[in-house]
């Protein structure tokens, strides 16, 4: 089975993309952002960087890119597509997902190892989740989840929040200034998805958390049960 | 002038042209020689910025020579962008050092994000692909609201630059000296990955060759960067020097590592040279003394940022993230599609010529290539007139009147220690030095840098060594940088030693062996005899260490004139380490690993608190010397720890440095959340044992089983070992034993303590709020 990752030309996390997926066992194809062709891969995987410099705002003028039409329509077609911190930035800027990433409340750059926990087990993101805890690091400027209450009170019903911040007990950092809240994300949010659950966005990093080596491979949870659901996806197709 | 004076002003006579470019009377001669005429503006504006001393390095060149450059495996080294050294598998690393410290100084986030662009441009010219930088940056006084200005816009500089670009930051130094209050050090490292048959240098073979230039575009920024900013004491922090500065666009960057590479892997060009210092004199310039051949250069075909530049400005503009290649003609339109595909600038510039002049005119070259009829030459200067063969001067050396020097080795122990004097509680001292500037926990700086891009970090920042898996190999690269400017204050070749020894001994001890070593060389005014000597001595102790350790000098840069208006800076030799470690999965690293282990001191301490972060505490600066390094016992107990990794018979290792073995202890049970209940014996000073920073020594820890045969491996390396105690619980406990305690307790009215005894709790507050307590 084949899984895109989108190559943007200020894409710097695309090569760990590419090398969770070749771990996971999957072969990995380069799909160039100045073409919205998709080479008829499973899945889509939208990688961490800084898409087109992003010195406007995170993620803002990748959205008008020729791929991104592909990875669309794509998605509308019910394909899997899962957008990681600069992906999800891609991805929110696209109204792919809902809500915004603001700057970090810190207003600097975060780079740490933080604590997440998937908050359904059922959904294709997580499906090969165990549901505790998974370390993975964080490595962004706008990773400030927000959306409005509404939104927010929607989004939890819906089971659309698919990852939270927590802190080493398993507890959600849903305050703002809990220190294990590393960027003051809304209700201590760390990814979520759209209304039908083919899309989804985080900001940790579970594809540099891929190999022992590595420090942990709990990414590897979150990688596979992205596969597993593209594969699923397409043979059915 | 007062307005009493009837004394009419002197007629204000203008600075002659050449003086204002800051080139010398006595210069100005060499340059008439060199061309057998007077040399027009645009040849002074460009001997100028060659000439200078960032670019041609003609103080320390003499200096330099001295230096062992050659070793097993190397490929490339002093004299190209960056050594390059063989790691097997087909496969090299790249690596360089190199500073940024005025521009920093000036425009403290854009001096250090072009640092790391530039940096990383000399990896990757050499056709690697860059794969981690580290920085090493120095302040004065940290509680100076200006020292808080500088910390803060050079760490979001590296860390703007690094982490859009794409390269983690995994390694690096923050240290505080007051003698860097005016003139901060920003030295960045940078590390690249390639396979042999990347290797490509800076060079323009070839003639009828075209000579193409790609990247951003050339504007007025950086004008006089090597040779106004780089290359003369500062004034002041003088903001009309700002449009010297550099503006980096890291995103630009990227592109150009991308499209560079991808050139060189297709083998689509046949020399590659990155602009950085002196612009596209310095490029053309080396490219062709490289290759033997000339360069003419058709000016006007170079993409301009802004109308009205003068040939001289375009000629030494330093716009950054642009590269200068050489490629076969038919290979053009290939090498056009590559950048445009990256949405990089490309322009035909040139053509390689036979003459070894670089000639520069305006007004096109014809498909001949030779200039358009119309053309008009503006400047002719024989390229290694500005490189190769650039002036060289000899300068004095004079040592200082006062100066103090380690007392040779074997030297026994003092009591004079000051530790009991002053009624200090061991581990208040203890807790002291971990939460000081110096010592306590960098988080809030490497936290600003992303450290795992590209999935090769085996060791985040903060505990030591960096260390990073090469994919597709059971290998890793093991990455240092350390200076010691405290001992290079008080002796500049003991300092450098030093420094050499324990950036090696911090590879070493991961289970690496060190390949090979760059170095930044901070020195004052090099016009200063007296800071031209400390620099002559750094680059001897730094030889001298390298020769007995066995570990070529690959390449560095020298950064002088270090100085402002509150005086020169501390002597500051940094020095980056790259080893190879065989087998990732060997790594030891310093944190204790499981409790019950055998805790074990190798080396012994020698007599001498100078220098060392204890005495700055004390405020015992001037009453003491250094303590001696003996490089024969450094290799023997760097060599030592490698074998008994490499035997598996080690579960941890940690060097003992600043903050002496209590600090190498603390840290080890801090990072582990692991105590330790431990005798040390004392046979002359406590704060000397307990404190010390005398070198060759580590602490390592071990199953108890294989206590004994490190201790046997030690001493057939000729290295005293001694089991301390017992790794666990959650309290560290050093009782100190021996004559030396004994006497110490009594001389202090046996109230203070004779035992450090504290919760790793307690330590570790100490630590991670340190740094954020003293900014």
């Amino acid at each position: 089975m084949r899984i895109g990752v989108v190559t943007f030309p200020g894409s710097n996390s695309d090569v760990d993309a590419l090398n969770a997926l070749a771990v996971a066992g999957v072969e990995p194809v380069s799909l160039w952002h100045e073409s919205p062709d998709l080479h008829g891969v499973a899945g889509v995987i939208l990688p961490g960087g800084f898409a087109y410099g992003d010195y406007l705002r995170a993620g803002v003028i990748a959205r008008f890119s020729p791929v991104m039409r592909g990875v669309s329509e794509f998605a509308a077609k019910g394909g899997y597509v899962l957008g990681i911190c600069n992906g999800f930035q891609v991805l929110a800027e696209s109204r792919l997902v809902p809500g915004a990433l603001l700057r970090n409340r810190s207003l600097r750059f975060a780079s740490k190892i933080v604590t997440i926990k998937p908050q359904r087990l059922d959904s294709p993101f997580t499906n090969k989740a165990t549901g505790a805890p998974l370390h993975m690091p964080i490595a962004h400027g706008e990773g400030c989840y927000y959306a409005d209450d509404a939104t927010l009170d929607e989004l939890e019903r819906n089971g659309q929040v698919l990852w939270r911040y927590v802190g080493e007990d398993g507890a959600a950092a849903l305050d703002q200034d809990d220190p294990a809240n590393p960027n003051g994300s809304l209700r201590g949010i760390a990814g979520v998805c759209n209304a039908a659950g083919n899309v989804a966005g985080l900001m940790p990093h579970p594809e540099r958390m891929s190999e022992s080596i590595l420090g942990s491979d709990d990414g590897m949870q979150l990688i596979r049960s992205f596969v597993e659901s593209a594969r699923v996806w397409e043979t059915a197709r | 002038m007062s307005d009493v004076t009837t004394t009419p002003p002197a007629p204000v006579q203008p600075e002659p042209l050449h003086r204002q470019l800051g080139v010398t009377d006595g210069e100005l001669d060499a340059i008439r020689a060199k061309l057998g005429r007077d040399p027009n503006h645009v040849e002074l504006a460009v001997f100028s910025v060659m000439w200078s001393e960032h670019c041609s390095y003609k103080s320390s060149k003499p200096l330099l020579k001295t230096l062992p450059t050659r070793g097993h495996g190397m490929m490339a080294g002093v004299g190209d962008n960056a050594g390059v050294l063989r790691i097997g598998d087909g496969l090299a690393v790249a690596f360089k050092i190199e500073s940024h410290n005025h521009p920093s100084a000036v425009e403290p986030y854009q001096g250090a994000a072009t640092g790391v662009g530039g940096i990383l441009r000399d990896i990757f010219t050499m056709g690697a692909r860059p794969i981690a930088v580290l920085d090493a940056l120095r302040f004065g006084d940290p509680t100076d609201p200006r020292t808080r200005h500088l910390v803060d816009g050079i760490v979001r500089g590296v860390g703007g630059y690094g982490n859009c670009v794409g390269v983690p930051t995994v390694g690096g130094e923050l240290v505080f000296d007051p003698s860097y209050q005016g003139n901060p050090l920003v030295n960045v490292m940078a590390i690249g990955l390639l396979e042999e048959r990347m290797l490509i240098l800076a060079e323009a073979p070839g003639p009828g060759n075209y000579v193409v230039l790609f990247g951003s575009t050339t504007g007025r920024d950086g004008i006089g960067g090597a040779s106004v900013l780089a290359s003369a004491t500062f004034q002041d922090q003088d903001p009309s020097k700002r449009p010297a500065v550099q503006v980096g666009d890291p995103f630009a960057e990227k592109l150009l590592i991308e499209a560079s590479l991808e050139l060189i892997e297709r083998r689509l060009v046949l020399g590659i040279q990155d602009l950085g210092a002196g612009g596209i004199s310095c490029a053309t310039s080396e490219s062709a003394d490289k290759a033997g051949t000339g360069i003419l250069l058709d000016l006007d075909a170079i993409p301009r940022r802004e109308p009205g530049m003068a040939a001289w400005e375009v000629m030494i503009s330093e716009s950054q993230e642009r590269m200068l290649a050489t490629c076969l003609p038919e290979n053009f339109p290939a090498v056009r599609e590559v950048c445009e595909r990256w949405g990089i600038p490309i322009a035909l510039v040139g053509r390689v010529t036979t003459d070894g002049d670089i000639a520069i005119i305006e007004g096109g070259i014809g498909p001949d290539g030779l200039p358009n009829p119309e053309a008009k030459e503006i400047a002719r200067i024989p390229a290694r007139a500005l490189t190769s063969e650039a002036i060289v001067h000899y300068r004095l050396a004079t040592p200082p009147a006062r100066r103090r020097q380690a007392p040779a080795p074997g030297v026994p122990l003092t009591a004079h220690d000051g530790l009991p004097e002053r009624g200090m509680n061991p581990a208040s001292v203890l807790a002291a030095l971990l939460g000081s500037p110096n010592l306590s926990s960098r988080r809030w700086v490497y936290e600003q840098y992303d450290a795992c891009v590209q999935s090769n970090t085996v060791e985040w920042p903060g505990h030591g060594a960096a260390v990073l898996r090469v994919k597709g190999t059971k290998k890793a690269l093991v990455a240092t940088t350390d200076g010691n400017q405290t001992v290079s204050a008080l002796d500049p070749y003991l300092g450098a030693q030093l420094s050499v020894a324990e950036a090696t001994r911090n590879v070493s001890i991961t289970g690496a062996r060190p390949l090979g070593l760059t170095n930044c060389l901070n020195y004052g005014n090099p016009e200063r005899p007296e800071a031209f000597w400390q620099l002559q001595e750094a680059v001897r102790g730094m030889g001298d260490a390298c020769r007995t350790l066995d570990i070529p000098v690959t390449g560095g840069n020298v950064s002088l004139y270090n100085e402002y208006p509150g005086g020169a800076i501390a002597p500051t030799p940094e020095i980056g380490i790259v080893g190879l470690l065989d087998d990732v999965s060997l790594l030891v690293r310093p944190p204790f690993t499981t409790a019950g282990d055998s805790v074990i001191l190798v080396g012994e301490s020698t007599p001498g608190l100078a220098g060392s972060a204890y005495a700055e505490l004390a405020g015992l600066a001037s009453e003491d010397s250094p303590p001696s390094l003996d490089l024969d016992r450094e290799a023997a107990l760097q060599t030592f720890i490698r074998e008994a990794i490499g035997r598996g018979l080690v579960a941890s290792a940690q060097d003992v440095s600043g903050g002496g073995l209590a600090v190498a202890i603390a840290e080890c049970a801090m990072w582990s959340g692991l105590g330790a209940h431990l005798r040390l014996g004392i046979s002359g000073s406590p704060a000397i044992e307990l404190f010390g920073e005398s070198p060759s020594r580590l602490v390592l820890s071990c199953r108890p089983r294989h206590a004994p045969a490190i201790e046997l491996l030690a001493r057939q390396f000729g290295l005293p070992a001694v089991t301390l105690g017992t790794v666990g619980g959650d309290r560290l406990r050093i009782e100190l034993t021996g004559q030396g305690a004994t006497g110490a307790a009594e001389e202090r009215g046996s109230r203070v303590a004779d035992a450090v005894d504290v919760s790793l709790a307690d330590l570790r507050h100490a630590w991670d709020h340190g740094l954020a307590r003293a900014l």
